[in-house]
């Protein structure tokens, strides 16, 4: 009963891991706590439920197709409302207040176009289940855990060592030198939105199959706990993000068994809490909170 | 008389409503080294920023090497050869020296030329060299200045953007700044070079420009402006 909570625990840390990377990208390049994320995710969920269950497209092409609208839209709140604000050199707190908006703005049109009730999603990577020790694990799980490692790995590899990740480094460092050394400033950040959009895809996916359910507030918790986990492992600082995110998931699964369903949804708010009141910079932050990246 | 590898023509840049630069010409002949004198807020930085493509001017025309630059994008410019140490040296304060020179030669692709370049960056710099893996925001400020300077050479620059590189250093890391701009341009680069320290700055180059709020006052080669009367007093302190 504990193992499958805990194993339970590991699966969902690893979507809020995927969700928290996203905050964590862009906030290391531009400083931005990027409150359209949840909303970006739940966008994710409904371009592939668009894909499967309206066009009905195999997995596959469902989320490659989710990823690039939902990479597109990223773009679109990068390109229309952050690039003129950040170009006009608006305060943080402006840009915070315009994604905050940019929320409500997607989340409403998801709701005009899909509906408010919750729709039912197809089951995905529906492969059957098999039992390790008294664990019971189903296909899906598998292919989430596969998910994420593969994408965070491939994450960490590029920011690591690419050109590209340099240039996301030189900007989140000194963007005016990044500009004198000749780095396409404007299209490195774009890219950035594009591969956070990307993760929010594929959890929104793989979170509508697992529960097989969408509806359009189910970014408004899982990007808040997202954001508790990010900050949790210091926010901006991928692996970090990955540790903070399976950490919750754990802690929410803990706190289930000992404190029972109705409380366990306060887990990750209550690490934030103490995260906030502790060590600001996470787990993984230099304290000084400019140390980032 | 040989080639001119930039001429800034009738250049008028704006920061709001504040008139930078109020049409400014130059010509800069290849394989030169080039001094821009004047004093506090008279525009110096932003003609480097003109000419390097992080301010666009509002009128006026910048050609390298005959190419019109004036409204290309700075990753363009860098590319086409044009490489700035701006002021305040601006390193990446988080990542390594090495990693603050690969930033350099972002716009490069040939990893072995790049590579080459590096080598050639640390013959000049051998302090750098003993500092790959340390992080930039850990260096001296000599060091940091070197490393901005480095990091400007290795997008492969014809032209070389110097914005007050011995700004804040003790008087033997000055000459040795100096003495390094010299060997510089004797590998064939052309050195645009800002200064306070004008008296050194005449002795390595060949012409100088005097700006004094957003106008060229005075130009000339750096012999004649030497014994220039008017320089003497201002920047020379005669
Ligand atoms: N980003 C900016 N925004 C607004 N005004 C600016 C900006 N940068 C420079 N200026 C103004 O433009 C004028 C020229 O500045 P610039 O930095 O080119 O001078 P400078 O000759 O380099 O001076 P210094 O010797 O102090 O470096 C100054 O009046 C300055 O206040
Ligand atoms: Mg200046």
């Amino acid at each position: 009963m504990l193992s499958q909570q805990i194993f339970n625990g590991l699966i969902l840390g690893c979507i809020y891991a995927l969700l928290a990377v996203g905050y964590s990208l862009v906030f290391g390049i531009l400083r931005l706590l990027n409150m359209s994320h949840g909303a970006v995710y739940t966008a994710g969920a409904f371009m592939g439920l668009l894909g499967a269950s309206y066009l009905h497209m195999g997995a596959v092409p469902t989320i490659l197709f989710a990823m690039l609208l939902t990479g597109a839209v990223n773009v679109c709140i990068n390109r229309a409302v952050l690039q003129p604000l950040r170009e006009q050199g608006a305060a943080n707190i402006t840009m915070l207040i315009s994604v905050t908006g940019v929320s409500y703005i997607i989340q409403n049109t998801l709701m005009l176009v899909f509906g408010s009730q919750k729709l039912p999603f197809p089951k995905v990577f529906d492969f059957g289940s098999f039992r390790v020790g008294g664990v019971l694990v189903t296909s899906i799980q598998v292919m989430i855990v596969l998910v994420t490692v593969v994408l965070l790995g491939a994450l960490g590899l590029i920011t690591k060592h690419t050109r590209t990740g340099l240039a996301m480094r030189c900007i989140s460092q000194n963007p005016k030198a990044s500009n004198m050394v000749g780095i396409d400033v404007r299209w490195i950040i774009s890219f950035t939105f594009i591969v956070s959009g990307i993760c929010a895809a594929i959890a929104g996916y793989m979170v509508s199959g697992y529960y097989q359910l969408v509806y359009f507030t189910m970014g408004t918790t899982a990007g808040l706990k997202a954001f508790a986990a990010a900050v949790l492992g210091g926010i901006g600082i991928l692996s970090g993000s990955v540790v903070g995110g399976i950490l919750i998931g754990l802690c929410e699964a803990l706190a289930t068994v000992v404190f029972g369903g109705e409380y366990s949804e306060a887990t990750a708010y209550v690490i934030l809490f103490l995260v906030l009141l502790i060590k600001p910079s996470g787990l993984f932050g230099k304290d000084d909170v400019d140390e980032k990246v | 008389m040989s080639e001119l590898i930039l001429q800034v023509q009738d250049v008028h840049t704006y920061y709001g409503h504040i008139h930078a630069l109020k049409g400014i010409s130059m010509d800069i002949r290849q394989g030169e080294i080039v001094t821009l004198l004047g004093s506090n807020g008279a525009g110096k930085s932003t003609t480097l920023s003109s000419i390097a493509g992080i301010v666009h001017p509002a009128k006026g025309t910048i050609l390298l090497e005959g190419t019109d630059i004036t409204r290309m994008k700075c990753s363009e410019i860098t590319k086409r050869g044009i490489g700035i140490s701006p002021e305040g040296r601006e390193v990446f304060p988080r990542l390594t020296v090495a990693e603050n020179l690969l930033a350099g030669a972002y716009t490069r692709r040939d990893k072995k030329e790049i590579a080459g370049s590096l080598e050639e960056v640390y013959a000049l710099f051998p302090r750098l060299k003993e500092r790959t893996k340390q992080m930039a925001g850990t260096l001296s400020g000599g060091e940091q200045q070197m490393l901005a300077i480095g990091r400007a050479l290795m997008c492969k620059p014809k032209l070389l953007l110097l914005d007050e590189p011995s700004l804040g250093l003790a008087p033997n890391l000055v000459e040795l700044i100096f003495e390094l701009i010299v060997r510089i341009n004797k590998t064939g680069i052309t050195i645009l070079l800002i200064e306070q320290n004008a008296n050194m700055a005449l002795q390595i180059a060949d012409q100088g420009f005097v700006l004094e709020t957003g106008t060229i006052t005075l130009s000339g080669e750096a012999r004649q402006l030497r014994t220039n009367d008017a320089i003497r007093r201002a920047y020379l302190g005669k």
